[in-house]
């Protein structure tokens, strides 16, 4: 037994290892039990994301159904196709077109944080890893993800991000508890990072904000039966564990007398 | 068991052996009296098997055997089919506990020497499940039709490859096309639900049967049969039902609550259940950035790559298991148990545990990483490699010439 307890805890200790793409990925706090966050979310996917991006295994009922989402607003002001309620939330646009406009065909999002690592982490720190590139089609480059074909959709709202040289935190004061900040590449261990060179229409702190319950909502997407799963589970072990008493004493009356 | 029988048994019975067989295999089976925590493995094995094909049942009813929909059929059943998760959580969930159940109920063998004579059919037979169970698990991993299971398959079967000649002709045949395709995962489905099944489900029942012939080992390695009562019973034993059913009763809620405690909070397994790659659709276009086989076949896997050509890589894991049936006569050790065992075996078999994890493990994690950061993956898989041949190897030597405690006649002390 203590061999395979040994061998699970192995197990654990690189389970942040599997998402790959050798970034330090920000964490996102994922919390399916915020309703307001998950609707904000479905409407940010809806209006940014869905032209390209399908959500082929989920359907629009079940996400209304799911966020206390009314039937009429969501097929109102979230349901751009015109598709019924019921239907799979699929996409026009063909997969011939958008590989010659991308270079790649956008992939469906139904699975994306399960893909990238079970969690929100990956996708939460790629959509604000967008930074300026030239050299790239859209002019933008990913952190994240590099020279990936897709544009920086949500460049309006966040502004331009450049990469470089710029005055990082490096930790707090010990006695007086002010940030103390430093330029980047005067470290150490000198390094380039993503500074916000032009604002855009929310402040950084509104854009995190945005990223966070769209990442939120698509968590929600990859399973949606996450947090019924879990509020079954503790059922299940409470009868079990109560199953347990009858069943131990039933054994130990049996026993007792054998030696 | 002096009861009168009722008309309506005393009728069966004349036509069905039923009470006989009760008799024969539950009231009047003696197992021994101080089988330990090992030996509940067994029994989990059966849950596990009992529930894969249950909730197997079900997912057919909505699984799609084709290349365009197998991927999607899976996440309806996750999504739009009632129940359809748990049903898919408990079979993707099981498969791990079954494996966890049947490695310790192996280990547990090697610990008291269960398998030395006379129950040398009982492990073979166990063999040829395990055998069956890894067919069966492989091909089910490659049903749900994501990067995984199309690359995971491509390896394995690429694998028969590397066989002189008849190769490339072995791996079309096995494919039913030149690539993996919905041919393969056509004949897969068939043989994961339908054949592999009835030959495992058979095979338990022979694995059963002869173990009933001839009775349980037990921790001590005595043979309970030798001191009977006047009525013939083994003194040290008792009747597997009430005793050992009320028993395993209370290690199978235990086990139920670890299991269910991983398949409603933990169902991907921190990506080793349920592989991140494998959510996205097989494409053969691209191959994913690391392709690991799931965690049961870490070993063997790990034993496959420890050697850098492919023909003998292939030839040493299929020894690594061919290996294992020959146990029973391998172990030339006059007594059972690791307890009389010489110190030798004492050292060896919990040694052998965890080198067959740490294998495991390799064989889930890149080959150039590095073991808790000390020693390279790929040096400590080629080191744990000649362990584990050693281990079988050198055993008839080391079990004979060891000196060993003698057995006590009759099981002293409780259970």
């Amino acid at each position: 037994m203590k061999k395979v307890i040994a061998l699970f805890a192995l197990m654990a200790s690189s389970l942040s290892y599997a998402a790959g793409g050798g970034i330090h990925l920000d964490e996102h706090k994922t919390d399916l039990s915020d309703t307001a966050s998950l609707q904000r979310g479905a409407q940010t996917f809806m209006n940014y994301c869905m032209g390209c991006h399908s959500l082929e295994h989920g359907r629009f009922n079940r996400v209304a159904k799911d966020l206390d989402i009314p039937e009429n607003l969501m097929q109102e002001n979230l349901n751009f196709s015109g598709k019924r309620f019921g239907d799979l939330m699929t996409i026009a646009m063909r997969t011939e077109d958008s590989k010659k406009w991308f270079g790649a065909t956008p992939p469906d999002l139904t699975l994306v944080t399960r893909v990238r690592g079970g969690d929100g982490d990956w996708v939460y720190t790629y959509l604000r890893s967008f930074y300026e590139d030239k050299s790239r089609p859209y002019g933008v480059n990913n952190a994240a993800y590099k020279d990936v074909g897709m544009p920086h959709v949500l460049a309006g709202l966040q502004g331009t991000q450049k990469k470089g040289c710029a005055r990082v935190s490096t930790g707090y004061d010990s006695l007086t508890g002010n940030e103390i900040m430093a330029d980047s590449c005067e470290l150490e261990e000198p390094k380039e990072v993503l500074y916000l060179a032009e604002e855009g229409q929310l402040t950084p702190k509104e854009y995190d904000n945005l990223v966070y319950d769209l990442v939120n909502f698509l968590v929600y997407m990859s399973e949606p039966i996450a947090l019924e799963r879990e509020r079954l589970g503790w059922w299940v072990l409470l009868f079990l564990f109560i199953f347990l008493i009858p069943v131990y004493f039933l054994n130990k009356e049996y026993w007792k007398d054998i030696h | 068991m002096s009861k009168q029988k009722s008309p309506i048994m005393g009728w069966i019975d004349d036509r069905l052996p039923v009470t006989v067989t009760y008799e024969k295999h539950l009231s009047k089976y003696y197992a021994p009296k101080n089988l330990n925590f090992w030996y509940f493995f067994g029994v989990f094995s059966m849950i596990m098997l009992v529930n894969q094909i249950l909730t197997g049942i079900w997912l057919t009813m909505n699984f799609t055997p084709s290349a365009e929909l197998a991927f999607a059929s899976v996440e309806y059943i996750m999504r739009d089919v009632q129940w359809g998760w748990l049903l898919r959580y408990m079979h993707s969930t099981g498969a791990t506990f079954f494996f966890i159940a049947i490695y310790m109920h192996m280990m547990r063998s090697m610990l008291y020497g269960s398998y030395q004579k006379p129950r040398e059919l009982v492990w073979l037979f166990g063999m040829g499940i395990y055998l069956a169970l890894m067919a069966e698990a492989f091909m089910g991993y490659v049903l749900p039709w994501g990067q995984m299971s199309f690359w995971g398959a491509q390896v394995i079967i690429s694998l028969f490859g590397a066989i002189p000649v008849i190769g490339d002709d072995l791996t079309t045949w096995i494919r039913g096309d030149f690539l993996i395709s919905g041919a393969t995962l056509n004949r897969f489905f068939a043989l994961h639900v339908v054949a592999v099944p009835l030959v495992i489900v058979g095979l338990v029942v022979m694995h059963l049967l002869a173990l009933h012939e001839v009775g349980s080992n037990n921790p001590e390695g005595v043979d309970i049969k030798k001191h009977k009562d006047e009525n013939g019973a083994p003194l040290d034993g008792i009747p597997f039902h009430p005793f050992y059913t009320v028993h395993d009763m209370v290690g199978i809620v235990v086990f139920l609550i670890i299991f269910c405690s991983v398949m409603f909070f933990f169902p991907m397994g921190g990506g080793f259940m349920l592989e991140y790659a494998n959510f996205e659709p097989a494409n053969g276009l691209k191959t994913p950035a690391h392709i690991a086989p799931v965690w049961y076949f870490g070993a063997f896997y790990t034993i496959l790559r420890a050697i850098p050509d492919k023909l003998l890589g292939v030839i040493a894991m299929g020894a690594a298991i061919a290996i294992l049936f020959v146990v029973p006569w391998l172990d030339r050790s006059p007594v059972r148990s690791i307890r009389y065992k010489g110190i030798v075996s004492k050292t060896l078999i919990p040694v052998f545990g965890v080198a067959f994890a740490i294998l495991t493990w390799l064989g889930t994690q890149p080959s150039d990483g590095y073991f808790l950061g000390l020693v390279n993956n790929t040096t400590l898989a080629r080191w744990l490699t000649v362990f584990y041949f050693g281990y079988f190897l050198l055993m008839p030597f080391y079990t004979r010439m060891e000196k060993t405690k003698p057995v006590p006649e009759r099981i002293t002390g409780g259970h």
